[in-house]
């Protein structure tokens, strides 16, 4: 049997973390189709063809599908699972929000957040927060699927793969689309960079957060910040790292003014190398990080910036 | 307009859960147990629903063991008007909860149920979609702002991008997101009050339910373990090490 990736995007781009679900579909061994719906989507269909490992792209162009509304988009690949015995997501929102409304149509479980496939029917996930790994096997025909981005490599762009239209269902009055307002930024995507600096509690508000975004730039990173910082107001929602926030897993993380919380750490623990910077020894951040520099962030970001000048340290 | 709303009861958000050492699940006995924090947002937003005029009756819901009475009693201490209980000891897999929480609907018709959008001991972030997809109603997930007009309501979620917000018909289900607002807490005069508020008590049987789990858990492990906890004495040293030792930038 074959594998279904429903593929995020915003109209004109496709979503990198759609590249990281593709490789968990790989792993089941079978023909993978990727799902692009939403009208005026050529672009991203274009794009997804590419996606090396993929059979075929099946494109509903149809602006009933604008914006992936959950109540549009669902029965569209109920229509399309019979094809199918894997159905996957990237586990990011509109994953979140499509994947459980799907499962329950067809009657099956979804299994959340994967980091492991075992075998067809038998995943790993985290649980509590990350401090519990569960290996779990679903009885279900049709295994609906969230992937955690962060634990498999994104797939590589060098194929070409054939687009076949996939013709629209009804329309639906449930929902519709009013406005959004989506942060502007010329750094990287928090969920994909390489390197990622945070801000917590500890910045004490919004204008030192310039402190962070000096050494971010100094490395070509994407900045985050931990949920009080966000709660505060320092930065939007959408720079949480954590638990109930963003999973980020990058080469480098540096967590400046941040305690440690279990939430937050849920979020970046999986992170190659991590820098704790806190005035306080005790704090859980500095006990795990790989360097621990136990200093007052107001004094040791600008030395930072300045070392970093010094070293020649250039984003990469 | 009467409001459902869930109350789950979770090992508390700052107890480290440690996992059995016969690896079947993690250490729950004797360990704090609290309301979801995303389900006290539910039953908050509500409370304002009510305090606005906009809603007039909000019940509270508890799926599980004996002791989710507490979970049901803080909901009512908060404000909520009364509790169901479905009881059961057997393990609810998000589907089952959905199921459940449809057979209940059917039988108060709310015009809106507001859940957590995650559970924070399994995290699965399903239930309220769940729910929507089986009684054919639209979602509201990962609410940040929810304004409520004659006929409809407008959502504002946290998604990744930043905010979207979408139009939902009434009846809809929304589930929170943790900067929906700020919940209460009970005062001692409404904790005593709420002792008196009625609490219903539900067989899964009754409500003709199939909860058989669909997934099983073979085994629950710690996850890898980082070794951590070196100091750096200055930046430079830090520079260096992540460049010369790491070689990470
Ligand atoms: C349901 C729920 C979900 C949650 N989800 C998340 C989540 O997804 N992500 C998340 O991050 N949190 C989450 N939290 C919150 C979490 O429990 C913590 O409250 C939060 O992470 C704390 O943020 P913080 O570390 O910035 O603040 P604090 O814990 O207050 O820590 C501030 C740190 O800054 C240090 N500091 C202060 N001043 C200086 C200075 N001048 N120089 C150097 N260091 C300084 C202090 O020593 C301290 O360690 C969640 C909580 C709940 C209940
Ligand atoms: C190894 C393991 C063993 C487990 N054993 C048990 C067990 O023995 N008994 C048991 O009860 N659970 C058990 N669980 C937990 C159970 O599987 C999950 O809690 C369940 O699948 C629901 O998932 P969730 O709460 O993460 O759903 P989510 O979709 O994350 O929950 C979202 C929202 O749905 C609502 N909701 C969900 N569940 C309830 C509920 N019960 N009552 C009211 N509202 C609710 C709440 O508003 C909640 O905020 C176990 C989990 C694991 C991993």
């Amino acid at each position: 049997m074959a594998a279904l990736v429903i593929a995020d995007h915003d109209g004109t781009a496709l979503d990198p973390a759609t590249l990281n679900a593709v490789s968990a579909a790989v792993r089941f061994e079978g023909d993978i189709d990727l799902l692009v719906a939403g009208g005026g989507t050529g672009t991203v269909a274009e794009a997804a063809a590419k996606i090396a490992g993929i059979t075929r792209v099946r494109h509903a162009d149809d602006p009933a599908y604008d914006h992936l509304l959950a109540e549009a988009v669902a029965p569209l690949v109920v229509e399309l699972a019979a094809d199918y015995s894997e159905i996957l997501f990237p586990a990011n929102t509109t994953g979140k929000n499509l994947a459980p409304r799907v499962a329950a149509l067809l009657d099956v479980a979804q299994i959340s957040d994967i980091t492991e496939v075992i075998a067809p029917d038998t995943f790993v996930r985290p649980i509590y927060a990350g401090n519990a790994m569960a290996t779990v096997r679903s009885s279900d025909a049709i295994k609906v699927i969230t992937v955690r981005g962060t634990a498999f490599p994104a797939a590589t762009q060098d194929g070409s793969a054939p687009i076949e239209p996939v013709a629209a269902g009804e329309g639906q009055t449930l929902s519709h689309f009013v406005r959004q307002e989506l942060s502007k930024s010329e750094r990287p995507e928090l969920t994909s960079a390489r390197v990622v600096v945070s801000g917590g509690r500890g910045m004490q508000s919004s204008e030192n957060f310039h402190l962070v975004e000096e050494i971010a730039d100094r490395l070509g990173a994407a900045v985050g910040a931990s949920r009080a910082a966000v709660d505060a107001g320092y930065r939007p929602n959408d720079f949480q790292v954590g638990q109930t926030g963003k999973v980020v897993a990058p080469e480098l993380y540096v967590a400046v003014g941040i305690s440690g919380a279990i939430q937050h750490l849920a979020g970046m623990k999986d992170s190659k190398v991590i820098v704790a910077i806190n005035k306080d020894e005790e704090a859980p951040m500095v006990q795990i990080a790989d360097y621990g520099l136990v200093d007052d962030l107001f004094k040791a970001l600008p030395a930072l910036a300045e070392a970093l000048d010094k070293a020649g340290v250039k984003p990469r | 307009m009467k409001v459902l709303v869930g109350v789950k009861r979770v090992v508390d958000y700052n107890v480290k859960v440690r996992v059995k050492a016969d690896r079947t699940g993690v250490e729950t006995a004797n360990v704090k147990m609290s309301m979801n924090p995303f389900d006290e947002i539910a039953v908050e937003e509500a409370i304002r629903m009510k305090e606005a005029g906009t809603a007039d009756e909000i019940v509270a819901v508890s799926m599980g063991s004996r002791q989710c009475q507490e979970t049901i009693r803080t909901a009512l201490a908060m404000g909520a008007d009364r509790g169901i209980h479905v009881l059961t000891d057997e393990e609810l897999q998000p589907l089952a909860v959905a199921k459940l929480f449809k057979a209940l609907v059917e039988r108060e018709n709310p015009g809106l149920v507001i859940l957590g959008k995650q559970a924070i001991d399994d995290d699965s972030n399903q239930t309220g979609q769940m729910l929507a997809a089986l009684l054919g109603w639209p979602q509201g997930t990962f609410a940040s702002e929810i304004v409520l007009s004659g006929d409809g309501a407008e959502v504002t979620r946290e998604v990744d991008g930043g905010l979207e917000t979408v139009g939902l018909a009434i009846p809809a289900v929304v589930t929170t997101d943790l900067r929906l607002n700020e919940p209460r807490y009970a005062s001692l005069p409404n904790i005593m009050k709420a002792k008196k508020k009625p609490i219903d008590q539900l067989a899964v049987d009754e409500l003709g339910v199939d909860v058989a789990p669909r997934l099983e858990t073979l085994k629950v492990e710690d996850p890898p373990a980082r070794a951590g906890g070196r100091k750096v004495a200055s930046v430079e040293e830090l520079v260096d090490k992540l460049k010369n030792e790491a070689g990470v930038i």
